[in-house]
């Protein structure tokens, strides 16, 4: 078959009509079976792997309910009865309820301060013409390729110097810091994208610089602070590194710490069964939010990487 | 729009920045410094000793393993993750039954809930996915070894972290499982902006699908597969593999520093051996990896790009 002959019948701006009655005639059956044959082989590999990614949680989640012995003789079997008391142990005497508060003070800040200060920057660098505006929005973007860690050790040094280790508000600022680089990335990608002829005109009729930011420009920039908010969310909410070496103090611990430590002293106490409750817990929110928030959550993950 | 314009500039910059700078940009530049003295990070003496650090690295036996496993993890787990995340969302996108007289191209039945599963993990703390996998691959308890004793393979029960030949492909395996679902639905957005019309032509041609995706999808996707290739390799050599390492690994660092990545290794010369100046030492090096790293994929990468 040429490409001549095949492309010739059919027109180029209709091509949809044209293929859909064209196509099965010239369609050889042999492509059919290997159609079927496919499709067979991909739902396959798609219902295996669907299968791998719930099964570990859904395991977490049977286990949670299990008593030890039972956790340790037979992993797979069901519970033999529902032990919620693994919960409610786990809430109380496991200090989860201490770090999920820790986590929801540490983050509701850090959301909150990376959202304002984002904007406020990203808004200013897309918008305004003055000498280092490139040099300070490539200062910004250079902080998304750089490995954390290298600047860990003095950073370490630099929070314990002003007196902010170990405390909520100086993992707010650090958080804030270390969110700004991609925040600012998507923001002013986005600022640059809105109509200017909306400010100009508040601007005009005597709104200040800062009146229109927050009464114009803000409102308007909502659907990409929803989606850069979410990704913060995630990120400051999962964070690691950065508490672990920032906030050593166990009365201040974050959850994913938390956890980890917890898993660390078990090893010695042996309350596997309130730890897996702990586990099931911590994963729950944001499961349950990703399922609600499905659609905003999967934009607001790819949109950075997608531009 | 002149009245005011420099102090409202200076307003609403002067936060924003003075944070980045102080918790960010100068620990950077501190981090380098530090990496010609012999400061211990406890007392706040110390003396510039030149390129004594950097001499010691080169002897360091075990700063060569953690290099070299961090180079694995940077080249291998890209490879795996963005190949195995191609071919899903090629398989969810396109690899759908053709209903007679409907379109040619279409996805499998239930795409948009196979998107929605595999990217469960994204959502999860790699440190709660780290623990979760830690007691999975527990040899006596676990929750792996027990379906290989279910099936009858009693004696293959691997010791899986506890094995230096096993652990950090164990760990590998954890972060290829959390990172997939992320690249699948990344994938899927791309290959939905692919007119039909190019699929179309291309089944016309009598091309099958295998020939489709290596023409039609792999090249118009290509800038997304690249972003997406410099991302995964960033954190493979940052923050995913020093929270599953960490966490999952005994000692952490595994049975003869079989795990010790990188990241792991200046933590640890950091805040447990109290050696500051030789971690930002290792550090550095870490950068230089990682730097080079994107430099090599964007060089390998560029090829012509195809608009559509």
């Amino acid at each position: 078959m040429k490409t001549t002959e095949t492309t010739a019948p059919v027109p180029a701006e209709s091509g949809r009509p044209v293929t859909k009655a064209g196509v099965p005639d010239e369609m050889p059956s042999r492509e059919k079976k290997e159609g079927t044959v496919l499709n067979v082989f991909s739902h396959g590999i798609l219902v295996i792997w669907a299968f791998m990614v719930v099964m570990p949680l859904l395991w977490a989640v049977m286990t949670s309910f299990k008593d030890d012995s039972s956790i340790f003789g037979s992993p797979w079997s069901l519970p033999d009865e529902l032990h919620f008391s693994n919960w409610s142990r786990a809430w109380t005497e496991a200090n989860m309820s201490d770090y999920f508060l820790n986590t929801i003070l540490v983050v509701g800040g850090s959301l909150i301060g990376t959202l304002v200060l984002g904007s406020m920057a990203a808004y200013v660098l897309a918008r305004f013409e003055f000498p280092g505006n490139r040099f300070i929005y490539f200062l910004f973007i250079g902080g998304m390729s750089f490995p954390i860690m290298l600047a860990l050790v003095p950073l370490f040094y630099v929070v314990n110097n002003m007196g902010l280790l170990n405390t909520i508000h100086g993992l707010i600022l650090v958080y804030i810091a270390y969110s700004l680089p991609f925040t600012v990335f998507f923001l002013t990608a986005f600022f640059r994208t809105l109509p200017t002829s909306v400010a100009e005109a508040a601007f005009v009729d005597g709104a200040s610089h800062s009146r229109t930011f927050f009464q114009i420009m803000l409102p308007m920039a909502k659907p990409g602070l929803i989606s850069v908010g979410i990704f913060n969310f995630l990120g400051q909410w999962n964070q690691y590194m950065l508490p672990t070496v920032l906030n050593t103090d166990p009365d201040k611990r974050v959850l994913t710490q938390g956890l980890v430590q917890l898993a660390v002293s078990q090893g010695y106490k042996g309350d596997w069964s309130g730890l897996f409750a702990g586990l099931v817990m911590a994963m729950l929110p944001v499961l349950a939010a990703y399922v609600v928030f499905q659609r905003q959550v999967v934009q607001g993950l790819t949109a950075g990487a997608l531009k | 729009m002149q009245h005011g314009k420099y102090r409202f500039i200076v307003g609403f910059l002067a936060l924003p920045v003075g944070l980045y700078a102080l918790f960010v940009v100068w620990p950077f530049i501190q981090s380098i410094y530090y990496s010609f003295t012999d400061w211990t990070g406890l007392s706040p003496e110390f003396k510039m000793v030149g390129f004594d650090n950097y001499e010691r690295m080169l002897d360091d036996d075990i700063f060569w393993k953690s290099l070299q496993h961090s180079l694995l993890l940077a080249l291998l787990l890209p490879l795996v993750t963005i190949g195995f995340a191609l071919f899903l969302a090629f398989m969810i996108n396109v690899g759908g039954r053709r209903r007679k007289g409907g379109p040619v191209v279409i996805g499998v039945r239930g795409s948009s809930f196979y998107k929605i599963v595999y990217f469960f993990p994204q959502v999860l703390s790699i440190a709660i996915v780290a623990l979760l996998f830690a007691f999975a691959y527990n040899p006596d308890s676990g929750a792996i070894n027990s379906v290989l004793r279910g099936i009858g393979l009693d004696s293959v029960q691997p010791l899986w972290l506890g094995d230096p030949n096993l652990a950090l492909w164990a760990v590998m395996a954890v972060i290829v499982w959390s990172t997939v679902g992320f690249f699948v639905v990344l994938f899927s957005a791309g290959m939905a902006s692919i007119p039909a019309d190019l699929y179309e032509a291309a089944l016309l041609d009598g091309a099958g699908r295998a020939t489709t995706f290596f023409r039609v999808t792999l090249p118009l996707l290509w800038d997304t597969v690249q972003s997406g290739w410099v991302y995964m390799g960033i954190l493979a050599l940052g923050a995913e593999s020093f929270a599953v390492v960490h966490i999952m690994t005994t000692g952490p660092g595994g049975p003869d520093y079989s795990t010790t990545v990188m990241v792991l290794y200046v933590y640890q010369k950091a805040f447990r051996d109290g050696q500051a100046a030789y971690a930002t030492t290792i550090g550095v090096a870490l950068l230089i990896v990682t730097l080079a790293f994107a430099a090599v994929v964007m060089r390998l990468g560029r090829r012509e790009r195809l608009e559509f």
